[in-house]
Formats: C-alpha cells, sequence, structure tokens
C-alpha cells in the first residue's frame, strides 16, 4: 500500500515536471510554428483540460510505460530507455555481487581476526575509499588498468549479444573485461559499507551464549562462523544492501560517465544537460520502481533468513 | 577589556574540549592541513604562482609541461600545466577556493534550513511535525546525488542557457543544500524534543517568554553540538558532491573551474600521457574531504555525550 503511495507521489512530481518547466509546446515544434498551429497542437495534446485529467492520463500512460518523444533525441523516451537498461542492470548486478561477496567475507574475517595485521589493513583501506570519490577512484583504475598495465578496456560495453530485447555483455569475453573495472568502481563505496556492518555484527554476536554453546559442543569453528555467527548477522545487511542498491542506481551515473558505459545514467546525465524533461521524468519513475522493487524483495528476504519472522505471520493468519 | 579577553582564553584553555583536541594527533594534523588549505586558497591572488584565469598571461608554449621532478620539467610551473599552458597549482588554488565557498553555502543553507524545520517540528508537534518529517524520510530515500542533479535540470529548464552560467553557482549551492537538509532536520528535530521537556524550558515558558524565543534563544544553542558534528561531515560530503557535479558537467562553469571541472578537463588527457592534469586537482581534493572527515570523526567523539 505505501509503495503505491510512493509511486503516486513520484508520478505527481514527474508530472509536475513535465508542465511547469518550460512550456512543453515550445519544446516539441520549432521557432516559425505560428500561434493558430500552437494552439491546435496544445488542443490536441489535451494539454487545456483540467489538471486533474491531464494527471490521470499521465498516470495510465506511465503504467504502460509512455513518457512521450525526447526532445532532443526525437524518439519515444520507453524505446530510449529500454535500449539503456540492460547496461545498466548488468553494472548494478554485478557491483552488488562483488559488494556481497567480498564485503561478508572480509567483515567475517575482520570481525574474528580483530587485531590482525591484514584486519587493520583492510580497514584503514576501506576508510580510504569512503573518502575517495567515485569518479576519481574510476579514473584511478582507468590509469593503472588501461594506460600503464593496458590489459583492461576504460570505455564502452565490449561486444555485445542480442538476446530478444535484452543486449547482454555477459557471454562474450571482451563484454565481460569491459565490466570488470565498472562494476569494481561501483560496488566499492557499498563493500565498505558492508564490510564493517557485517564486523560489528560478528563481533557483537560471537559474544552471545550460544555460540559459546556450540563451541562448547566442539563445533568447527568454521561452522560456527560461517553457519551461526553470520546468518544471525544477515538481517541488518540484507536491510543495508537493499537501500544500498537503489543508491547504486544512482551512483552508477557516475561510473558510466568516467567509463562511457551507455546506461541510462549516462542517458540522463545527457538529459539534464540539454533539459530533455520526458527523459527526466521517465528515469525518475524508473528510479522509483527499482526503490519499490527493492524494498518489496527485501522483506521476502526477511522471510528467508528469518525463521522466526515465519513463524510469528503464521500464527496471525491462523 | 583585556581581563574580558583573558578569562575566555582561560576558559578555552581549561575546556575539555582544547584538552582532547591538543591530545589528539589526528584532531591537530587534519585541523593544520586544513589551515593551510583554507589560507592558500582564500589568499590564492597572492600566493598562487601564476594568474591562470587572464588570457594574456598564458602562453601556449607551456602546454603541457609535466610537473618540475619530470625531465622536461621546470620549477616556474611545479605541478606542470595543461592544455592552455595554465599552471596547475595555481588553478588548483582557485579551484578549491570554489569548491570550498560552495562547499560551505551549500552546506549553510541546509542547517539553516533543515534546523529551523526540525526545531520547529519538535517544538510544536502536531500535524505540521508528521507532514516535515514524512517529507524528511521520503527524500531521504532519494541519494542525494540524484537530487541535486534533479533541482539542476529543473533549473536549467526555468532560465535561459546565457542567464545559467551567471547563476550557476548559486543553483549549485542550492542543489546540494536542498539535498542533505533531511539529516539536520532529524537531529534538529529529535534532540529539540529532549530538550523541550526540560525544566528550564517549562519555567521559560510560565515567564510567558514568546515561542519565537523560547525556541531560537534557549533550546536553539543546547541543540548545537550534534548539528555541530553531522554539519562538520556534511561539509566533506557537500565538497565532494560539488566535485562530482562538475566532473559530471553540471556544476560550475568552465571559465571558473572548481577542483572537479579540473578533473574533468584532465581526465581527457589521461590516455595521451599527461596524468598529472587529473592527478593534482584529485590528490588535493582526497586530502581535503580526508581532513574534513578527519576533524568530523574527532568532533564526534569529544562532542557526542553518549559516548563519553
Amino acid at each position: 500500500m505505501q509503495s503505491v503511495g510512493v509511486m503516486l507521489c513520484v508520478a505527481l512530481l514527474s508530472f509536475s515536471l513535465f508542465n511547469f518547466v518550460g512550456d512543453p509546446i515550445n519544446n516539441m515544434v520549432g521557432e516559425e510554428t505560428s500561434t493558430e498551429e500552437r494552439a491546435e497542437l496544445r488542443e490536441t495534446l489535451g494539454l487545456n483540460d483540467p489538471i486533474h485529467i491531464q494527471f490521470g492520463r499521465f498516470v495510465v500512460n506511465a503504467a504502460q510505460f509512455n513518457f512521450g518523444k525526447s526532445y532532443q533525441l526525437r524518439r519515444p523516451v520507453s524505446e530510449l530507455i529500454a535500449e539503456r537498461m540492460p547496461a545498466t542492470l548488468e553494472l548494478v548486478i554485478a557491483s552488488s555481487i562483488l559488494a556481497l561477496g567480498f564485503g561478508v567475507f572480509l567483515g567475517v574475517y575482520t570481525g574474528i581476526n580483530r587485531t590482525g595485521v591484514l584486519s587493520n589493513i583492510i580497514l584503514f583501506v576501506s576508510l580510504a575509499g569512503v573518502s575517495l570519490p567515485t569518479f576519481v577512484i574510476g579514473i584511478l583504475f582507468i590509469y593503472i588498468f588501461a594506460v600503464i598495465l593496458g590489459v583492461l578496456p576504460s570505455f564502452g560495453r565490449g561486444e555485445v549479444v542480442q538476446i530478444g530485447f535484452w543486449s547482454t555483455g555477459l557471454l562474450t569475453a571482451s563484454g565481460l573485461k569491459a565490466l570488470i573495472l565498472p562494476s569494481l568502481t561501483l560496488s566499492l563505496f557499498q563493500m565498505t559499507y558492508i564490510i564493517r556492518l557485517v564486523r560489528a555484527e560478528i563481533m557483537e554476536i560471537l559474544q552471545t551464549d550460544y555460540i559459546k554453546f556450540a563451541r562448547a559442543r566442539g563445533i568447527s569453528n568454521r561452522s560456527i562462523y560461517f553457519g551461526h555467527a553470520l546468518r544471525n548477522s544477515l538481517i541488518p545487511v540484507v536491510t543495508i544492501a537493499g537501500i544500498n542498491i537503489g543508491t547504486l542506481v544512482a551512483f552508477s551515473i557516475i561510473t558510466e560517465t568516467v567509463f562511457q558505459w551507455p546506461g541510462m545514467g549516462f542517458l540522463f546525465i545527457q538529459a539534464v544537460k540539454f533539459v530533455d524533461i520526458p527523459i527526466m521524468s521517465a528515469y525518475l519513475v524508473f528510479i522509483a520502481l527499482v526503490f519499490v522493487a527493492i524494498n518489496f524483495i527485501v522483506d521476502i528476504l526477511y522471510f528467508l533468513i528469518d525463521p522466526r519472522l515465519r513463524t510469528k505471520s503464521e500464527n496471525r493468519d491462523g | 577589556m583585556a581581563d574580558r579577553y583573558a578569562g575566555l582564553i582561560h576558559r578555552i584553555r581549561d575546556s575539555d574540549i582544547f584538552h582532547s583536541f591538543i591530545h589528539s594527533p589526528t584532531a591537530l594534523i587534519s585541523s593544520c592541513l586544513l589551515v593551510v588549505i583554507l589560507l592558500t586558497s582564500f589568499l590564492c591572488e597572492f600566493v598562487a604562482p601564476h594568474d591562470p584565469f587572464t588570457p594574456a598571461s598564458l602562453s601556449l608554449m607551456d602546454a603541457f609541461t609535466p610537473p618540475f621532478w619530470a625531465e622536461d620539467g621546470s620549477m616556474v610551473f611545479l605541478f606542470g600545466t595543461d592544455g592552455q599552458g595554465r599552471d596547475l597549482l595555481s588553478a588548483i588554488l582557485y579551484g578549491t577556493r570554489i569548491s570550498l565557498i560552495v562547499g560551505f553555502s551549500a552546506i549553510l543553507f541546509s542547517v539553516i534550513f533543515g534546523v529551523s524545520l526540525g526545531l520547529t517540528a519538535g517544538y510544536f508537534g502536531g500535524r505540521y511535525e508528521t507532514v516535515i518529517m514524512r517529507l524528511a524520510d521520503v527524500q531521504l530515500t532519494i541519494p542525494s546525488i540524484l537530487m541535486a542533479l534533479l533541482v539542476d535540470g529543473v533549473v536549467r529548464g526555468i532560465i535561459s542557457r546565457e542567464l545559467h552560467d551567471e547563476v550557476a553557482i548559486y543553483v549549485l549551492i542550492f542543489a546540494i543544500g536542498i539535498s542533505e537538509w533531511p539529516q539536520f532536520a532529524r537531529v534538529a528535530r529529535g534532540a529539540t524534543l529532549v530538550e523541550k521537556n526540560k525544566d528550564y524550558i517549562s519555567a521559560a515558558r510560565i515567564i510567558g517568554l514568546p515561542n519565537r524565543l523560547i525556541m531560537f534563544k534557549h533550546i536553539l544553542p543546547n541543540i548545537l553540538r550534534p548539528i555541530l558534528v553531522i554539519g562538520t561531515i556534511g561539509l566533506a560530503l557537500a565538497i565532494l558532491a560539488e566535485s562530482t557535479l562538475s566532473f559530471l558537467g553540471v556544476g560550475v562553469p568552465p571559465t571558473t573551474p572548481s577542483l572537479g571541472t579540473l578533473i574533468r578537463l584532465g581526465n581527457d588527457f589521461l590516455f595521451s600521457g599527461e596524468w598529472w592534469i587529473s592527478f593534482f586537482p584529485s590528490f588535493f581534493l582526497v586530502i581535503l574531504a580526508f581532513s574534513i572527515n578527519l576533524l568530523g570523526d574527532w568532533m564526534r567523539d569529544t562532542l557526542n555525550p553518549k559516548i563519553n
């Protein structure tokens, strides 16, 4: 229910972007169009209707992914977004996997070996990672791996394979190689958060009675750390990781610009520069959709991770 | 008069904060760095070895001079020059000043905006509070960089292109400031809720002081500590946000480059081997953000009564 409210709010926002930022008619037609023609276009587009009817029409159109034509590129926005979406989603998913995988592993490691030299190094590097802005990390990577070593490509997606409407770079060697630097750049920021979070959780959980009991039963260290401790530290991690995926989509704007990655962020930044309102409002609606979807998935994951929640809701239902 | 100052100095010297400041190496080092950066960038007209923005003083012959330790480098241009023969060190000093001005103003804007909303929300409560805090919640879920980009795009749509270059800095300040206010509103509201029920506020109410006076003269000074802490960390964030936007090409116009703009310009030359053009501005930016962050960390540890 709440997500419907959020979507409506965002729809209202992007609708007002459409209507009140500049004159939509001016943006669509050339300089030499006469006043009568303008008035006619205004009438056919329904811009003279009462505002709430216009908004209703906007919501219906948006639900069908119809956001009109881009002012600058003169093509339907839905087409442009559909073209760019696979690139951004592949980048975001790859970097979330990197961030979660490394983040959880390093977090557990530093949580167990609290005073080790390696732990301190990891923590210090992660602190530096927070202070380095994403685009500086990206430039650094490009300089080291593309310019000096020359082992990885620094821009574009490499070769892509078209599967239906989805163009994927995951099936070719050059596509995978092109994915490494951008996804690593994008994941670093989130990785540092996850490392710190998992570390704090693990340190707290290792003090609890059931871990002591598991030790007393003679269960192997590995099973204690990864079976007992890690599982109980996952709830906050899933929450934060969920919130951060939305942030990743937004931060992909920067990464995509640095690496010339042909995704939606790149599209959006061009739209901001040229005041291409249809693309901006469509992007806004898309981001909101991503947030709502992630919230939904996170809620489901809670149930899978924590059996206590499952029994509670079963009791309530029954 | 002299006695009063002497007393003030004594009070400062005997305070806990001063003590912990003197005994914390991170606080000392980071604030020294900050003072140096502040002084050199705000006095850049006098400190900078060259004037990078007067076309007459530039010579294309000097373009792409590497830093002084490299083979073709010269002591005239310590950090080398960019594609137009501008001295990089001077450009960085001028750019740091712009980054600092935008960062400071943006964070000041969002502190004033956020604190006044949060303070009044906490003080008056009721439906007003619900609306404000709900708004803050919704905005917190939108990443601030996206928010700033949107504001920037909208303003570009409203005003004409020629006008935009002139007001670009103010737009940037507003865009960054408006994207950071919810944090301040939340903290201010939380602290106000605690202060509101203390005896001195009841006393002030009983003697019939107007709400405005109670809020801004009595509550405000008592909630400043946590706001100062998140404001410091927010300053680092605002400076990074400014440079990110400028790097993306929607920040300050290239005629008055900030650190982010310099990095963007230098990025084009990375592949032809002129690494220093983007390296030195990045390095300065990181040092600036890092020292503000360290200072913020120290402040959080000292000023936060919860931890002590």
